[in-house]
């Protein structure tokens, strides 16, 4: 079977500071890693890849320099990467985002075969929207199945596949039709490590690079700052959470006495939140 | 390449003058897309109304509820709701086919419906339903969609000035969509107050005429599996969430962590280092990878707060941190903070909130 799996280079959050004056992220010698989100998707693609047999294509759009990510991916064992860089896609929106992707994944599919799945990261930690990968199934007719918890079973002769699809009150068994779109949740399973054959191969391995021609894009006003219907108009630092924590002193108080304290303070912030917990505890 | 909120600020986006083409200047009024599922009408989705309401009178145009469902009477019990929450309009898509959510029909009922309506705005909750269809519609109707706003506004020109949080709240964004319509956005539950219920509104109902039919259908519902009160899912929903980090020492002493919310009628979880240790469960992990919670009320016991846990938590509106290190960064972000060793002073707590809550069941 074909599984693509889009994954996306963004800056490790832990790492990122702001530009107290300006305003602007520091991105400088700010480290990248690949979404997290995404590597869900991969381990859910290398495991129906070890049962079904088949390939799994790792996929991004970026700068050049994602190609490092795509590498990453290699080493957990995806069969190749691929990369969409142009600079016809600078500053795009999802909406722009999910157009290029789409032809990424067309051409992809012209090269090595009609994926089966299309993976999806369910969010990324950067722009945190969860809108590409609902963009990509549209435009290119796959059913979509986001925040999946686990797939069940999957036949490729009559194209079924089984999934759980977690909901906002509960968990939904459904049965959809080969090609999908999937969005894994967090914690459905762990990537793998890659073993050292794969570690070896991805450091040797091409990466295919391909740009806006390459995948037959010829309309590049759907593409980048101009193909993005939404605009930023103003960034700017939030208020500061108050100011410091407000300390309970604890200096020679026994923690009974911290206890009571910390309670008494709780209360006092949250009048409401202890009028609520007084009328549970009094059984209405 | 870069999404909006990662790109920097200035660099002169602003000035770039955008044309609201001809054929989208008819569009008017505010939608709301009302979340019901098994009965019960999302609390987002209410909130959105307050919210809409607002826009709605500043723009001086109607509100409307978007309801989509089966069955006549549950949906029209669900449009007077949301009149008496300050909806003027209710439309009515009523299927057996829309019985379950699904994106499919979901997806193809509200395009055809703001093909039809041609409202300028249209909000969602920000919840996995709302998500799943927003970006499905926007697709579809090439519009631009802002994920997540934590305030909404009209700028001088009737345009939706939609703001929110990027790289993990360090930043704030405020984003336009000017020569598209309508203007999407979702908002996460309880950013937006819970407006007041009016009784005996009465509103005007629309009902859309939907032409599906189940055999078309690529994805079948064949079983919903409901949470539990108690189970894990509910973690994200919780009033009052108290978590463990790696100060507990040992994984025993999570049972502390659990006795306190037990107390307070409320969930529990844990850092990312626990999951890895396996003390937790990995539904049970709070923050960037793992669940992002709003409770009233967070008590974080011997979490440092690095950011990864930091963007899941700082929706709370009381978060509590206890900590033996008075240079932990969650003492940054907490409103109240005590250093302490948590293992001590966790079933004090415990027992100090369980003596005031007993002392009022008596009274009452």
């Amino acid at each position: 079977m074909q599984i693509f799996v889009c994954i996306k280079q963004v800056p490790d959050s832990g790492q990122i500071r702001v530009h107290p004056v300006t305003n602007t992220i520091m991105r400088q010698g700010v480290p990248t890693i690949i979404n997290p989100y995404d590597l869900f998707g991969l381990e859910q693609a290398l495991r129906l890849r070890d049962r079904f047999g088949g390939e799994v294509t790792v996929m991004t759009m970026g700068p050049p320099m994602a190609v490092d990510s795509l590498r990453k991916a290699l080493t957990f064992g995806a069969d190749r990467g691929v990369l969409l860089t142009d600079r016809v896609f600078a500053g795009s929106d999802t909406l722009a985002t999910s157009y290029a992707l789409s032809y990424l994944i067309r051409k992809a599919g012209e090269t090595w075969g009609a994926p089966d799945i299309v993976f999806c990261g369910k969010q990324t930690i950067d722009g945190d929207t969860a809108q590409v990968g609902p963009g990509i199934a549209r435009r290119l007719g796959l059913s979509q199945l986001t925040y999946v918890s686990g797939i069940d079973d999957m036949d490729l002769t009559d194209r079924q596949i089984l999934v759980r699809r977690r909901g906002d009150h509960g968990v939904q068994v459904l049965r959809s039709r080969l090609p999908v779109m999937v969005t894994m949740m967090e914690g459905s399973n762990e990537i793998r490590r890659g073993t050292q054959a794969d570690a070896l191969r991805a450091a040797r391995a091409e990466i295919v690079q391909w740009n806006a021609a390459t995948v037959g894009i010829s309309d590049t006003s759907l593409c980048g700052l101009r193909g993005s219907p939404t605009v930023v108009k103003k960034v700017f630092a939030p208020t500061a959470r108050d100011e410091k924590a407000e300390m309970i002193s604890t200096e020679g108080i026994s923690p009974s006495g911290m206890a009571e304290a910390l309670v008494d303070q709780i209360f006092s912030r949250q009048p409401g939140l202890r009028d609520d917990l007084f009328r549970q505890a009094a059984g209405h | 390449m870069n999404t909006k909120s990662s790109r920097p600020a200035g660099g002169g986006r602003a000035s770039m003058k955008r044309e609201l083409p001809e054929r989208f200047r008819s569009y008017r009024h505010v939608w709301v897309f009302i979340e019901f599922e098994h009965g019960r009408i999302h609390p987002v989705s209410l909130e959105l109304l307050g919210e809409g309401r607002k826009l709605a009178d500043q723009l001086h145009v109607d509100l409307a509820a978007v309801i989509v469902g089966s069955g006549r009477a549950a949906l029209h019990e669900v449009a007077a709701t949301t009149f008496s929450y300050g909806a003027d309009v209710a439309y009515i898509a009523d299927d057996p086919v829309l019985a379950d959510y699904r994106n499919e029909p979901y997806t193809r009922v509200i395009t055809s419906l703001v093909e039809t309506y041609q409202p300028e705005i249209m909000l969602l909750g920000a919840t996995v339903l709302g998500r799943d269809l927003a970006g499905a519609v926007a697709t579809t109707l090439k519009t631009g969609l802002t994920a997540d706003c934590t305030e909404l506004a009209i700028d001088g020109e009737r345009s939706l000035a939609a703001t929110r949080p990027t790289f993990g709240g360090s930043l704030l964004c405020t984003i336009h969509t000017l020569n598209y319509r309508p203007q999407m956005a979702t908002v996460r539950p309880r950013v937006m107050a819970m407006p007041t219920a009016q009784e005996r509104q009465s509103g005007r109902i629309v009902e859309f005429p939907v032409d599906l039919r189940e055999e078309d259908m690529i994805t079948k519902v064949l079983d919903f599996l409901p949470d539990t009160a108690n189970e894990a899912a509910q973690l994200a929903f919780a009033d009052i969430v108290v978590a463990g980090g790696l100060g507990l020492r040992t994984s025993e002493n999570m049972q502390l962590v659990r006795d306190l919310a037990q107390v307070l009628g409320g969930d529990w979880g844990g850092s990312r280092p626990l999951v890895q240790k396996g003390w937790i469960p990995a539904e049970r992990q709070i923050g960037q990878t793992g669940k992002t919670i709003r409770p009233r009320l967070y008590i974080a016991a011997g979490i440092s707060g690095a950011i990864q846990h930091r963007v899941g938590v700082e929706g709370a509106d009381l978060i509590v941190a206890i900590n033996t290190d008075p240079q932990a960064p969650i003492f940054d972000f907490a409103d109240i903070g005590i250093t302490t060793d948590a293992i001590t002073l966790l079933p004090t707590l415990t027992r100090v909130f369980r003596q005031r809550l007993a002392v009022n069941r008596m009274a009452g």
